[in-house]
């Protein structure tokens, strides 16, 4: 078993338990792998890579109650990725045929990347769709680094409720990307 | 928008979550099935006036049996093909042993039997509503287990949304059974089978559709 994914099914596992720093590393570390393997997949595409992150993330993020922790990560993450592409190569079919290749899934932690190009999509423009109750928790928990109980004083909101707008808000960009898509 | 800002809002959400929720979810869904199933049965059919003799024959259990361990292979396809990244593994052979063993028993009984026989061994009298019934009281569990699909991660949809669907066969034929006064197997190895066909067909049919995530 490869060493990142002993590392990263380590951080992920204790980032579902609660500890938000290692559910951090994880993202980030994902994220470079994500970006490694997508860009040696998607050659025709390069633009597209990055949303391609984004959207697998936030699938891996929104679906991580999927993930057994006696299943390979690798695994796990590399069907999530797949389906995120061919999700993507089909919604451009008729522009191109489904050329690239969909090797075996060791392929997806070997090459990191965190070089990051812009994303075409703007998430926080699509995140403006959201009702308040989802969309201000999301914007004040993180993008100006405030805690649950400070949020909830901005927002005139209870915790729970900052909880579960955050919850739920990741939920419908998630599904925002499918509609828009 | 940088990727970077996209990880702070997931690190945002710090609702627990419980690996094995699913589990909850798909027994109320199959015991919402079962229910939902029975309460057809008993208002559209009625349990067969002679279950307590019929009992005593052996192959009424295995008439019970054939469906019920397909439902037990099928409960599999349903659960790993929800997950991403579980391979089925043995699951496609645990689902074609109870039909094989079904048909080769079907060939011994109808390969025992005078030839002007085998049409009735085959045919019974209820073969035309057979398989209508079965996919009747496969609805409700078809309709719960692809909810619960819905909330999870299916890869796969036609072979995911067609597991779920046999699954809900597998129940809805097993409870028809209780109606149901055939006893051949020739008869359950076509009529049961297409039946749970049927409603694995339609789950082929809505899980592209319904499934995406």
């Amino acid at each position: 078993m490869s060493t990142n994914e002993t590392r990263l099914r380590e951080l992920l596992v204790c980032g579902m338990g609660g500890d938000a720093a290692a559910y951090h590393a994880f993202l980030q570390a994902l994220s470079a792998h994500l970006r490694g393997f997508l860009r040696g997949r998607l050659t025709r595409l390069p633009d597209e890579v990055e949303d391609l992150v984004q959207e697998t993330l936030l699938a891996v993020h929104n679906q991580r109650h999927t993930y057994d922790p006696d299943q390979p990560l690798t695994a796990w993450v590399h069907a999530i990725a797949r389906y995120k592409m061919i999700d993507l190569l089909r919604r451009r079919e008729g522009r191109d045929a489904l050329h690239e290749p969909l090797d075996e899934e060791a392929a997806i932690f070997a090459k990191s990347d965190t070089e990051a190009a812009d994303a075409q999509r703007d998430l926080a423009r699509l995140l403006e769709q959201l009702p308040d109750r989802q969309r201000l928790p999301i914007v004040h928990m993180k993008l100006e680094g405030l805690s649950v109980a400070e949020a909830a004083r901005v927002t005139g909101m209870t915790e729970a409720a900052v909880k579960v707008g955050v919850h739920r808000g990741l939920k419908a960009l998630a599904a925002l990307i499918r509609g828009a898509a | 928008m940088k990727t970077d800002q996209l990880i702070d809002w997931l690190t945002a959400d710090t609702a627990v979550v419980a690996p094995w929720v699913w589990r909850m979810r798909y027994a109320l869904a199959l015991g919402a099935g079962v229910i939902g199933a029975v309460a057809l049965m008993l208002a559209l059919l009625g349990v067969r006036p002679d279950i307590a003799d019929a009992a005593q024959l052996p192959m009424f259990w295995v008439k019970l049996a054939f469906p019920l361990t397909l439902a037990g292979a099928a409960v599999l396809a349903v659960v790993r093909l929800s997950l991403p990244g579980v391979p089925l593994g043995r699951v496609p052979s645990a689902l074609a042993a109870p039909v094989l063993v079904m048909w080769l028993l079907s060939a011994v009984v109808l390969s025992g039997a005078a030839p002007d026989e085998r049409s009735a061994l085959l045919f019974g009298e209820t073969w035309a509503e057979c398989p209508v019934y079965v996919t009747i009281l496969s609805l409700p569990a078809l309709v719960a287990l692809l909810w619960v699909m819905k909330t999870l991660a299916p890869t796969q949809p036609v072979l995911a949304g067609a597991a779920a669907g046999l699954l809900a066969g597998a129940l809805g034929a097993t409870v028809y059974a209780l109606h149901c006064p055939e006893m051949d197997a020739p008869f359950l190895g076509a009529w049961y089978l297409l039946g749970m066909l049927i409603p694995a067909t339609l789950g082929a049919v809505a899980g592209p559709r319904l499934l995406r995530w």
